[in-house]
């Protein structure tokens, strides 16, 4: 016969301080692996939504970001006459030939401090290619000017970028004439302007990247055969959508190894808690221990109350850290990724799988915490407990 | 004395408890411990900045360079004792995992205003001599097995193609917060490579070191030089190597203020757990509080009583994780070495290791001596844990 749920959680319930520190303990731990999670979550989603499989990135071999390349004219020129790139109505290929540099802008909580910022010169097939971002504010630059427009996460972390405001950059002043938000994608941390003033004004004479449009979803793998094969060009071709996952593998490693070694160290803390309440509740409890087995539950019956109080122990703990990781999901963080050494905004997503990662955790600490107290409870001899009090 | 028998002995009543309690104590103190120098290790950089040395840059981001040229108009800022050059490099050993810092420096120039590098004259000499020559730190040496004489090949993400250095020479630091995890070799073999190819690449510098004699005058000296190149194509930014490195950390600040946030985390984790050891403990002993109260004992002792074993705890656990931190980070360090160059244990992290057990004791300790103060005698007598 078990022994019923709600003397386990009555139990629980008299001893409401104990209770509560320990399931605190337990809360704090999988605050910290809920929020590790939801903030590698939260990069993931930004870098998957900046991406569209239907895209290509066209960078030169051996550099590993957009910033490090150089494509000359007449190799972006090849680009645009492979077939298997997609040509708009008018028979134009849906080509975006751009150029990618980082300028240093002060911050805007802390103007001494700067961050590199990505800039991004696109023509107006550029920004066809990306459709998720749409203007806000103010309107999009027009061709030949030098004007620009800042994704949503700059106008919020960085001075100097308000509508109507100037930067002065490669011996220019560039107007903000808009603020364009890109659905919470990478493209929401970068200023766009128009490619062919961004080149004069940089003196460059090549793209950093060449972004296309493939044909059709298949058509990836011959056309990175032909430009592999080509010997005028010296490129390397990748989807859009594995090309920025590529970029932030290193911050995504990053933040995840460091959350769990944090969840691991922390955890060891609160089961140390999670035992000792337990085995304060079984030697408190234990000429009622006696009683139940007089009464004729068994070991088994005993080992299990003790254990499922554990566990519910946990599981309120689990469920407050989670509570309040909740509440992260309003933050945005806004850091250096190192790979592409360029500020990144991204914010804590919580998915139901970290809701059950954290849940299944916070039971594993329970687990742990009360298996040894839950096995001394269930090998007491009757006589021996009901003598104890 | 018969005081602090009776917590000591009180202490070690419910054996289990207080040791799993201590133990919980060490890991804490040991966690927070470790990951406060690691968020020092992020400034290891900035410790080994020298306050006589001004880095200039190209005032629209660090991937931009500026005319080789300007090291002139630099060098007759009045102030400035010495300039030279340094590139960065990029380059991939073997593996992209395997990352250390490259810069291509114009050596003449370059070590003298870094007296912090210690070389071997005569293997100096012959890095000198050698236009593909090389140099590495004592630290990156042993990390990668670099002898004097050994080839590295490196494909560089900035300049295309593979790269060959030979070492020529291995330094060593001058003194504890000195990095040697670097490799330099020359800027005008770099430049000739690159005319061959990308003519209008060459004749380009990174960055300028800038040596000056007064580090008081930093601020003007750096003004001075960024006035030479106002509205040029090439503005540039001059701060001192300190402020240059810092900004590198500010880059990642987020991250490093999340670590130190977590940091505190550990301790009230093992506040709650602490808490709750003493307030069971607590709990259990009151009927002899009461017994202590009738003897005629002021509810005063029976709180310093509770509080005094909190405080023992702490101290205890407190100790034992400090006294177990400077091995353990060695062992982390050793772990993490392709990560950080140094880990350096500072007195402040004893300092916070300390003052957080105690205040991890005092905490949980002072609600249950209150309330142990406070229990009216019959009242306790009566009680039944």
């Amino acid at each position: 016969m078990k022994i019923p749920l709600s003397y386990v959680a009555r139990n629980l319930w008299v001893r409401k301080l104990t209770t509560a520190l320990t399931a605190g303990g337990m809360a704090l731990v999988v605050f910290v692996f809920a929020a590790v999670l939801m903030l590698d979550a939260g990069l993931k989603a930004t870098l998957v939504s900046t991406g569209s499989v239907d895209n290509v990135v066209v960078i030169r071999q051996g550099s590993q970001t957009e910033v490090q390349s150089g494509i000359l004219r007449d190799q972006a020129a090849l680009v645009e006459t492979v077939p298997e790139v997609a040509r708009g109505p008018d028979g134009r290929a849906l080509v975006s030939k751009e150029v990618v540099v980082l300028n240093s802008l002060p911050k805007i909580d802390q103007p001494t401090k700067r961050s590199n910022v990505v800039v991004r010169g696109v023509p107006e097939m550029g920004i066809a290619l990306r459709p998720q971002a749409r203007i806000v504010q103010g309107r999009m630059f027009r061709a030949g000017s030098s004007e620009i427009v800042v994704g949503a996460s700059v106008a919020r972390g960085f001075a100097g970028v308000e509508l109507g405001q100037q930067l002065s950059f490669a011996g220019r002043a560039w107007t903000v004439v808009g603020v364009f938000d890109a659905g919470k994608s990478g493209f929401d941390s970068e200023i766009w302007g128009d490619v062919d003033q961004m080149m004069q004004a940089f003196r460059r004479s090549g793209y950093s990247s060449v972004i296309a449009r493939l044909a059709t979803p298949d058509s990836f793998e011959p056309m990175k055969a032909r430009l592999d094969e080509d010997p005028r060009l010296k490129v390397s071709i990748k989807r859009e959508t594995k090309f920025y996952e590529d970029q932030s593998a290193g911050l995504s490693t990053f933040i995840t190894l460091l959350g769990m070694a944090l969840s691991v160290i922390f955890s060891l803390g609160a089961m140390i808690g999670a035992t000792i309440t337990m085995y304060s509740a079984v030697a408190t409890r234990t000429g009622e221990i006696g009683t139940l087995r007089a009464l004729g539950f068994r070991r088994r019956a005993i080992l299990a109350a003790f254990l499922g109080e554990s566990l519910l122990l946990a599981l309120v703990g689990g469920l407050a850290g989670l509570a309040a990781a909740s509440s992260l999901t309003a933050i945005t963080v806004s850091t250096t990724n190192f790979q592409s050494f360029s500020e990144l905004a991204f914010s804590f997503t919580l998915t139901p799988r970290i809701v059950a990662q954290a849940l299944a955790f916070a039971l594993l600490m329970g687990f742990v915490g009360g298996f040894l107290p839950a096995i001394k409870a269930s090998r007491m001899k009757i006589v021996d407990a009901l003598r104890a009090d | 004395m018969f005081f602090f028998k009776l917590v000591a002995r009180n202490v070690f009543r419910a054996r289990l408890r207080s040791t799993l309690t201590i133990v919980g104590l060490v890991i804490a103190v040991l966690a927070f411990g470790l990951l406060q120098t690691v968020v020092r290790a992020w400034y290891a950089g900035s410790d080994a900045a020298s306050a006589t040395r001004l880095i200039a840059r190209n005032a629209i981001s660090l991937t931009f360079s500026m005319p080789v040229y300007y090291r002139e108009k630099i060098r007759a800022v009045p102030g400035v004792t010495g300039v030279s050059v340094s590139n960065w490099f990029g380059g991939v050993y073997k593996e992209p995992k395997n990352f250390f810092a490259q810069f291509a420096v114009d050596a003449p120039t370059y070590f003298p205003m870094y007296p912090e590098y210690v070389f071997d004259p005569d293997e100096y000499a012959a890095f000198l001599r050698d236009r593909r020559g090389a140099v590495v730190g004592r630290q990156l040496a042993d990390l990668y097995g670099f002898k004097v004489g050994d080839t590295i090949p490196l494909k560089s993400s900035i300049y295309p193609g593979n790269w060959e250095f030979t070492v020529r020479a291995i330094y060593d630091a001058k003194d504890e917060t000195t990095i040697t995890r670097q490799m330099y070799f020359h800027f005008d073999y770099l430049n000739e490579q690159i005319r061959k190819v990308f003519p209008r690449r060459s004749d380009q510098a990174g960055v300028f070191i800038v040596s000056i004699a007064d580090s008081s005058a930093s601020a003007d000296i750096a003004r001075a030089i960024d006035a030479e190149f106002k509205n040029s194509l090439a503005e540039t930014l001059t701060e001192t190597e300190k402020a240059f490195t810092l900004a590198f950390v500010a880059m990642i600040e987020t991250i490093i203020v999340a670590i130190e946030g977590v940091s505190y985390v550990v301790i009230l984790i093992i506040m709650a757990v602490a808490a709750n050891t003493m307030a069971m403990t607590a709990r259990e002993r009151l009927s002899e509080y009461a017994t202590m109260k009738a003897l005629g004992f002021p509810p005063r002792t029976v709180a310093l009583l509770i509080l005094a074993e909190a405080m023992l705890l702490a101290v205890v656990g407190g100790a034992i994780g400090m006294l177990l931190t400077p091995p353990v980070v060695q062992v982390f360090h050793a772990a993490t070495i392709s990560v950080f160059a140094k880990m350096p244990l500072v007195p402040q992290t004893f300092y916070l290791q300390a003052a957080c057990a105690l205040v991890v004791g005092l905490v949980a300790g002072v609600v249950p001596a209150v309330r142990a103060s406070r229990i009216r005698i019959v009242e306790g007598l009566r009680h039944v844990a």
